[in-house]
């Protein structure tokens, strides 16, 4: 009988004989997400630069995939992923990151680059909680949860809404999905890779150790069934209030639009300096 | 060097524009940075002229962020660089630490402006060169330049671009508010007489599981991105192949020794200092734009028969402790000058203190290079 071998595990680094991921978490739905859109457009590891940051979710493409990856400093694998892009634009940059890395401690390099509309996919694992650490309150935390720094409960209201602050910031590409849809959100992830423009995908994604057992909410099958459960396509969304939203996760393709990208804009800058008249030096003076 | 790329010619030039040439020369390709007094002639002048040769500046949301992308970018193959003032350098460290940890060849301007904190923004000192060597967290060597005018901030930065992509690490160019915005003759060389050094990356095709891209005291081939190499890159410890190692002590002892080593091992070369204290019993030891004011003074000394000396470090960092103690084995008197309160001088004088009397001499107001006069009246006093 010949060795049975996982169709993704030519994508996986040879070194590799485990992954860091505590039973039941969310982040190999997300891992097995992004291979399978790879896979799915035939595309190769060396096509892309990963790029992340600090936390669980950061070692989703470090050490696990075999490509080019940059494990960067806490908050700043976009502003990273900005430089490898801008030096290598034929290649596909991706940023893995979770909650506190990308919206808490760096938010201001996602709304800045969503902004700029720079091509790049950026994946978020949106699981509430710094779970690295041991479970303290994040900004994604819901208010009055009792965390290891907030052992009264949470005292400051939650940050509900990530992908609409990425929508407002400009981005081209948003999508919300939980680790409930896998099928979807493989499809959203291809549909980031070809799109030129700033991709961000957020994935409400179970951390059942630090999250689901402190706080009650159950195992990760009773938090996935949670997350099914409470679910709400985007188009069924649009037709209720605020009120009738409260406590659901609008999921869906949330933003797909053409508009000017960075990089594009970038080459057409380039070519109106070449092409100018030889400026003559600038010896300071004014 | 291209010869788009160098603008030869004799220029009355301003220092910082200087700068932004020696980077055009020495092969930049990639510049980030945010807005800041008094480093903005740099930026600004780079965002003029890289576009032209096919690459760009690019101003960024913070100097967080603008570190972050030129590391990124020097993976992604560029020459890169980025241009602020103390306060920038502040808020760069941790990304500093990173590049230092990952050995990613990059170029880090400081002109240094008043402070601390915010400081005096137009007013030049030597604040920050202590913390280019201290400055981000744990062990580390780093190398740092200081130049003394205009023609300097153009050479320098070509040397600076050179040693990053040699020794692979992040270099400074510690000049100040006052060399930064003097405005002086400045002559750059035609572009075949401008030496620039590439870093050594693998062979192509090199199998992945078999490449030592780190941790080398030789400096080990820069496994860049886009060329196949599966480079798994992390500035948490690692061994020679870039694989992560965080349960075992020896590793890090390996980590953190051979990251230095590789500076170390060739301080001899990297070293460049300006010796003129042949016979002298005093000795001016100083750098950067105070230099000046040291030459300047010896000269008067000489004039009035007294035998005194200057010793000027160009490269501060790694320190070059042999250079002092060669120096102090023959001068009978030391005297530190800097724009500051003494950030150097525990170093200088820990070398030289066993041979001869050393003093430090600050500027009558910090922010104020020493006048000529003073440091001659200061030479008098002690050669009685």
């Amino acid at each position: 009988m010949s060795e049975l071998v996982h169709p993704y595990h030519r994508f996986i680094r040879p070194t590799v004989t485990h992954s860091s991921f505590c039973p039941g978490c969310g982040d190999g739905t997300i891992a097995q997400s992004i291979l399978r859109a790879i896979d799915g457009l035939d595309m190769d590891m060396d096509d892309f630069v990963f790029v992340s940051g600090i936390g669980c979710a950061a070692w989703i493409p470090s050490p696990l995939f075999n490509a080019d990856v940059l494990h960067t400093t806490h908050g700043r694998p976009i502003a990273f992923a900005f430089g490898i892009k801008m030096g290598l634009t034929e290649k596909k940059v991706m940023v893995v990151s979770g909650d506190g890395d990308l919206v808490a401690i760096g938010g201001n390099h996602l709304i800045q680059n969503a902004r700029r509309n720079i091509e790049m996919v950026v994946i978020c694992s949106n699981n509430g909680i710094y779970g690295m650490t041991g479970g303290q309150a994040a900004p994604t935390t819901p208010m009055g949860v009792k965390t290891t720094t907030t052992p009264y409960g949470t005292f400051e209201n939650v940050f509900e809404d990530i992908s609409g602050l990425v929508i407002a910031a400009g981005a081209s590409f948003v999508a919300r999905w939980t680790t409930g849809h896998p099928r979807q959100l493989t499809a959203s992830i291809k549909k980031a890779i070809q799109k030129k423009g700033f991709a961000f995908i957020e994935v409400i994604s179970q951390c059942p150790v630090q999250f689901g057992r402190k706080m009650g909410v159950g195992n990760a099958v009773q938090m996935l069934e949670d997350y099914k459960n409470r679910s709400i396509s985007i188009q069924e969304a649009k037709k209720l209030s605020k009120e009738e939203l409260k406590g659901r996760i609008v999921v869906g393709e949330l933003v797909d639009l053409d508009k000017p990208e960075m990089v594009e804009e970038v080459t057409r800058m380039r070519k109106k300096a070449m092409g100018g008249a030889e400026a003559a030096v600038d010896t300071g003076r004014s | 060097m291209d010869e788009k790329r160098v603008c030869t010619g004799r220029y009355f030039m301003m220092g910082n524009v200087a700068c932004a040439e020696g980077a055009m020369a020495a092969g930049c390709e990639f510049a980030a940075g945010y807005p800041i007094t008094p480093a903005t002639e740099v930026a600004n002048h780079l965002a003029e002229k890289l576009p032209q040769v096919g690459g760009a500046f690019f101003q960024m949301e913070d100097e967080i962020s603008s570190i972050a992308a030129v590391i990124g970018a020097s993976w992604a193959g560029k020459k890169a660089m980025t241009v602020t003032s103390g306060p920038g350098i502040s808020l760069m460290l941790e990304n500093i630490g990173f590049a230092i940890g990952v050995e990613t060849p990059c170029v880090i301007v400081n002109v240094q402006r008043g402070a601390p904190s915010t400081g005096m923004p137009t007013i030049g000192i030597q604040g920050d060169m202590v913390q280019a060597k201290h400055g981000s967290h744990g062990d580390y060597e780093i190398i740092a330049l200081c130049p003394s005018s205009p023609q300097e901030m153009f050479e320098h930065t070509v040397i600076a671009f050179n040693y990053a992509e040699k020794y692979r690490t992040p270099v400074f160019l510690l000049s100040d508010a006052f060399v930064g915005h003097m405005r002086e003759e400045v002559v750059i060389p035609e572009a075949d007489k401008i030496k620039t050094i590439y870093r050594k990356i693998p062979e192509l095709g090199t199998d992945p599981l078999k490449l030592k891209g780190f941790l080398d005291e030789n400096v080990a081939p820069m496994p860049i991105f886009g060329k196949g190499f599966k480079a798994h890159v992390t500035s948490s410890c690692h061994d020679e192949y870039g694989k992560r190692n965080l349960i075992d002590i020896s590793a890090l002892d390996k980590f953190v020794r051979k990251l230095s080593d590789k500076i170390l091992k060739h301080k001899e070369e990297i070293t460049l200092v300006e010796r003129d204290y042949e016979g002298a019993e005093v000795v001016l030891v100083s750098y950067g734009g105070v230099s000046r004011a040291a030459a300047e003074a010896v000269l008067q000394a000489r004039k009035k028969g007294i035998a005194a000396g200057t010793l000027r470090l160009i490269t501060v960092w790694p320190f070059p402790g042999e250079e002092i103690e060669k120096m102090a084995r023959k001068a009978k008197h030391v005297i530190v000058l800097e724009n500051n309160l003494g950030q150097i001088y525990p170093y200088i004088k820990a070398e030289a203190a066993h041979f001869s009397e050393v003093s430090f001499l600050p500027p009558k107001l910090v922010g104020e290079i020493q006048d000529p006069e003073d440091i001659l009246k200061k030479i008098e006093e002690i050669s009685k």
